[in-house]
């Protein structure tokens, strides 16, 4: 069962998981700026309250199904750097030992099914993690990471009329950054999105994705319904990508003005946020925090250091694991 | 032996497998009570129920979706795809998601599904109907493809499927269904990757898959009335190839002829041709031929239809000239 966020411990790992995943971020990006790591990758800074208020509602026996822009999901889903990092640089000690990459890393132990460079790819498979859960009795809950990009895919209504059809234990998070590439979201997407979802018998929900505590106490109460049988479930979270579509997006004022990004950052980032709030609250000192980030950033250095010293998969494994034994 | 159609095959290695592991499941479009338009599912879904034999709705790429998930995650979901030229629509799900989570995840996850679905043409039903598009699926690492050519591979062919961990596609004649052979009562598994001499010959041999095998042994017959003794070889299954058993013929006859209803060019026809071409070439006595479908869209006149797809007399007029070592141009 998920544990209740109402400790003092659970509130400090959110705020670990969030400065972890923004710690990693900012690494990849300097490995990528430093053309230290082979092709390119999907920022998730500043979307960092979605995949922690989500997972940290969720077990390992959980299942998740995860983006392009994925590195989120997966610390957040319990993925360690070291291997997040080799994988991200091709070595053979990464989570796919390099065989995947950054869009496609997977980590199975923690329920992460991968993820996906088709955008949209992996509807269908999370919905059918549910099926399979449904028809086994076993009561884990799937959850399924897109972005407001992904709503323009057909297969998200061809799953989602399934889901509800056989009341299946997924949830579909749509994270809305408001931006499909680099195309304003309101030019891509007619209607409302939760509306869509509701036309199935859907019950949708549309919140602040930048609040870690509203979006992990509502994703409580959609696991524990979803485990109870009363799935499916669609959340549209307000959220906001800081950098570009990829790493190589830097100049971006054609689609979406640097004011606005300095808005999204100043007053509605997710880890200042919960920062304050820990600090009001007196759950933690600005020392500790200061203490606890400062070991993160040393983690993520280690990590990196690791990764570049890792060695490259030996090139007998090009042609292994093509088909399972 | 007792004789049983193609089609009960089919359902009796879905109904075995179903019995033995309860974590096979299937679903499709009108799969239940409907049994398939070609009623080859008919009473299962009395025996197995509907948790297990699943309607869906007409959502090629969301049900295909749902069974890559499923067998990722602890399932072997059979996946009905009422024709093959639906492949098409579900060419994400196949080709994108389930053939590469094994190699992509570094061999951490597997996606042990099978999709089964049909092809063959001369049924008039004009040309997204009657498509074989085996060589789509067969050019993609990580899928597994199956032609059953009789009753016998049917069952064999797609027991071994439902136990494989990989995706595996299976294409049955839609013609065929009701075909009848020769079917022990008594369980048995055929290996992929293991090609079925049908008959022995000297001078020529006919690799065909499908019901290209009942072509190839018509034509056969009548050669070896003509004196021309035809070895027939049907692989089985294309992914895995049975390179030996075709090689080893080859170098034997020293000629070959490749027979498949998919279209003939960029196909399995000459994919075969190719690696007889590269690995058998000085035993060759003549260039290797391919028959394929013609590479026009399946039409629906009768009278155009059955041109377009390789027929025992163009076998044996091919044959015929391959062994007089006369320079051919392949129609």
């Amino acid at each position: 069962m998920a544990k209740g966020k109402t400790n003092t411990e659970d509130y400090l790992r959110m705020y670990r998981q969030m400065v972890r995943i923004r710690t990693f971020e900012d690494n990849a990006n300097q490995l990528y700026l430093s053309a230290k790591m082979p092709g390119l990758t999907h920022m998730y800074s500043g979307e960092e309250a979605v995949a922690v208020g989500i997972c940290e509602a969720l077990t390992d026996n959980d299942r998740i199904t995860s983006t392009h822009r994925g590195h989120g999901h997966c610390v957040a889903k319990g993925a360690e750097f070291k291997e997040m990092f080799c994988e991200l640089l091709g070595k053979e000690e990464g989570y796919c030992r390099g065989k995947g990459g950054s869009m496609h890393i997977a980590d199975q132990s923690h329920g992460n099914l991968g993820a996906n460079a088709i955008v949209g790819g992996s509807m269908g498979i999370a919905t059918g993690s549910a099926l399979r859960a449904k028809l086994q009795g076993a009561d884990d809950v799937t959850v399924c990471f897109f972005g407001d990009g992904a709503t323009a895919q057909g297969l998200l209504y061809e799953v989602m009329n399934m889901a509800a059809l056989w009341n299946l234990p997924v949830i579909y998070a749509c994270e809305n950054n408001g931006y499909s590439e680099y195309t304003k979201t309101e030019e891509i997407a007619a209607g409302s999105i939760t509306a869509r979802a509701e036309a199935f018998g859907i019950e949708a929900f549309r919140i602040d994705g930048q609040d870690v505590l509203a979006v992990n106490e509502l994703t409580q109460k959609l696991v524990a319904r979803c485990r109870n049988g009363e799935g499916p479930f669609f959340i549209e979270l307000e959220t906001y990508r800081y950098h570009g579509h990829h790493v190589g997006d830097i100049n971006r004022e054609y689609y979406r003005s640097k004011e606005e990004e300095k808005d999204w950052k100043q007053n509605r980032d997710p880890i200042v946020r919960f920062r304050s709030w820990l600090v009001d609250q007196g759950i933690a000192s600005e020392e500790e925090i200061e203490a606890m980030n400062a070991e993160i950033e040393k983690d993520a250095t280690e990590a990196v250091a690791y990764a570049e010293a890792a060695k490259y998969p030996d090139a007998a494994e090009v042609d292994m694991h093509v088909y399972a034994d | 032996m007792r004789e049983i159609t193609l089609s009960q095959a089919v359902n009796e290695a879905i109904a075995e497998e179903m019995r033995r592991d309860p974590t096979v499941f299937l679903l499709g479009e009108d799969v239940a009570e409907a049994g398939t338009p070609f009623k080859v599912l008919s009473g299962l879904v009395e025996e197995f129920g509907t948790e297990r034999i699943i309607d869906t709705p007409i959502a090629e790429p969301g049900f295909v979706g749902l069974a890559v998930g499923a067998a990722m995650t602890g399932a072997r979901p059979i996946v009905d795809l009422m024709f093959g030229d639906f492949i098409y629509l579900v060419m994400d799900q196949l080709c994108n998601q389930a053939a590469k989570q094994h190699y992509m995840s570094g061999g951490k996850l597997s996606v042990p599904m099978v999709l089964r679905t049909n092809l063959g043409a001369t049924r008039r039903s004009a040309a997204q109907h009657s498509q074989s598009l085996q060589a789509l699926v067969a050019h993609i690492p990580g899928l597994k493809v199956a032609m059953p050519s009789s009753a016998y591979e049917a069952k064999g062919l797609m027991k071994t499927a439902i136990r494989d961990n990989n995706p595996v596609v299976i294409f049955e004649d839609k013609l065929m269904y009701q075909d009848k052979a020769p079917v022990p009562e008594e369980e048995y598994l055929i290996p992929f990757g293991e090609a079925n001499v049908k008959r022995e010959g000297r001078d020529i041999t006919l690799i065909a898959t499908s019901s290209m095998v009942q072509v190839a042994e018509k034509a056969a017959e009548t050669l070896a009335a003509e004196g021309i003794s035809a070895e027939v070889i049907d692989p089985r299954t294309i992914v895995p190839l049975d390179e030996a058993t075709l090689l080893a013929s080859v170098r034997k006859t020293s000629r070959a002829i490749v027979i498949d209803e998919g279209h003939q060019s960029y196909g399995v026809t000459a994919e075969i041709a190719s690696r007889l071409n590269e690995k058998a070439f000085y035993h060759l006595d003549a260039p290797v031929l391919r028959m394929g479908a013609m590479d026009v869209p399946v039409p629906f006149s009768p009278a155009l239809e059955d041109i377009t797809v390789p027929t025992p007399e163009g076998v044996v007029a091919n044959a015929r000239k391959l062994c007089a070592g006369e320079m051919i141009n392949a129609a």
